[in-house]
């Protein structure tokens, strides 16, 4: 957040440096049934930013002593491949991973009707294959879809998407360079359906009507990532449906 | 109040789509109500019985329902029954009662000797319990061992397709075959015949697998078997 060596200007004629406008979202792809042995799997490609999630269960838990009988489980790993980023990143769990990963699961619980598969345990393993800022956000949206494509029973999809803060004005969907020297950074997932947000974090500074603001056009744009989401899930099975 | 409905017959709706407005309506399968609102909870097909709207799930593992024809696997032998691996996220108890027609005398028979572990059986499920405890039968016909043959695991959305309307789809693969085919609404096929044969069943099944959204399946499945496979 506003580090040193970051651009001078973030809006230039006012167009982000990639060209977009500042409630403008990166080109968004969502492709469901990527993984034949997955019950469930979406590929999602959000500017550069690139995820695949695949969903296992609900099945057995492992160890049996952590099964919940009223419930299943849910449990949900965030993981970036080593060549992700532009260093090499060290594979395996870290601190940053750990978070994510926690924050990723509670945004989709509220979601997933648990107590219909008493006794069970649903995975979701997200593998960031190419980082380029807003990958929790992309890991969540991708997730709902994938958990979709696994056939288990929803409220509703979720949607998630990044506000940030660059040269004093709200941007939506930040990239690398407006998320790393930028003022502020606010993810947010949101469950359009029932108008539910489900998760909000900020990094950075911001008042307290930039960030009423930020959350507004963050809900605005998740309505639109979740006509994606349909979109997505509808193209995979919607040959069977016109039999 | 407004009474209205949004969707038509077997459109396709994705979690959280709203199905139709008004308490008249009923949430069947894979629907829920909030308010006076009902929500489709999975992908899947809209199905219109009256005034219940359910929802004919596209995806998803095998989830057991009480009545439904299973096959599974032996997995472990109890005191008192077996332990049965029906292929859903549950496993499926088979009571020595439940077992066969006759009486088991426990202290001159061996549980083994008659569904033994990894032994494939032909069963109904009887009893599931809220928090999913099933409960097997295999005492009547047409529940019994299957012994030989081959076993084949599908999709259990694709179940339906497979057995065909009225069961024409499957009786065609018998006539066609000669080979005694089984089918499990958790996804296990099993057949037994002259090896050549068993492997055009594989294939042809792996074909409406593929292509069973598409029209015209029964034919394409008549001139496969026709050409045999």
């Amino acid at each position: 957040m506003g580090g040193v060596g970051g651009p001078e200007k973030f809006i230039v004629n006012g167009k982000r440096l990639d060209g977009r406008k500042l409630d403008e979202l990166r080109p968004l792809m969502i492709k469901a049934g990527v993984i034949p042995n997955a019950d469930g799997s979406a590929y999602l490609k959000m500017g550069s930013t690139e995820v695949l999630v695949s969903v296992y269960g609900p099945r057995e838990v492992f160890p049996k002593h952590l099964t919940d009988p009223n419930k299943a489980i849910l449990g949900c790993l965030y993981d970036m491949v080593s060549f992700s980023t532009s260093d090499r990143n060290r594979p395996g769990p870290s601190r940053r991973s750990t978070e994510i990963s926690k924050v990723i699961r509670e945004s989709l619980l509220p979601a997933i009707f648990l107590e219909k598969y008493p006794r069970t345990k649903i995975d979701v393993y997200i593998e960031i294959i190419n980082a380029n800022a807003g990958t929790r956000c992309a890991a969540t949206t991708a997730a709902s879809v994938a958990l979709a494509d696994a056939g288990i029973e929803m409220k509703g999809l979720v949607s998630s998407v990044a506000v940030g803060k660059i040269d004093g004005k709200l941007a939506l969907d930040l990239f690398d360079a407006e998320d790393n020297f930028g003022q502020a950074d606010v993810p947010l997932a949101y469950i359009s359906r029932t108008d539910e947000l489900t998760l909000l974090q900020m990094d950075g500074d911001l008042t307290s009507d930039e960030l009423k603001k930020a959350i507004e056009m963050g809900k605005k744009a998740c309505v639109r990532i979740a006509e994606t989401q349909k979109a997505a899930i509808t193209e995979r099975f919607g040959k069977e449906a016109k039999k | 109040m407004t009474e209205k409905i949004y969707v038509k017959e077997r459109d396709i709706v994705v979690p959280g789509d709203l199905l139709a407005e008004g308490m008249s309506y009923i949430p069947g399968n894979r629907a829920f109500r909030e308010k006076e609102k009902i929500f489709s909870s999975t992908v899947g097909l809209v199905s219109l019985r009256g005034r219940v709207i359910k929802v004919i799930p596209l995806a998803g593992r095998y989830m057991p329902k009480k009545g439904d024809v299973v096959i599974g696997k032996i997995t472990g032998i109890g005191s008192s029954g077996w332990m049965v691996d029906i292929f859903a996220p549950y496993n499926a108890d088979l009571n020595i009662g439940e077992a066969t027609a006759g009486y088991i005398d426990l202290n001159k028979t061996e549980l083994g000797s008659i569904f033994d572990v990894d032994e494939y059986v032909l069963g109904e499920v009887i009893a599931i319990t809220e928090r999913k405890f099933i409960k097997l039968t295999t005492k009547h016909r047409p529940y019994r061992k299957l012994q030989g043959g081959n076993i084949i695991r599908v999709s259990p959305t694709k179940i339906p397709r497979i057995i065909g309307k009225e069961g024409s789809m499957i009786s065609m693969l018998k006539n066609a075959s000669g080979c005694e085919i089984v089918v499990g609404q958790n996804g296990l096929v099993w057949m037994k015949g002259e090896p050549e044969k068993q492997a055009m069943i594989t294939k042809v099944i792996r074909k409406i697998e593929e292509e069973s959204h598409k029209q015209g399946l029964t034919d394409t499945v008549k001139k496969m078997l026709e050409k045999g496979g």
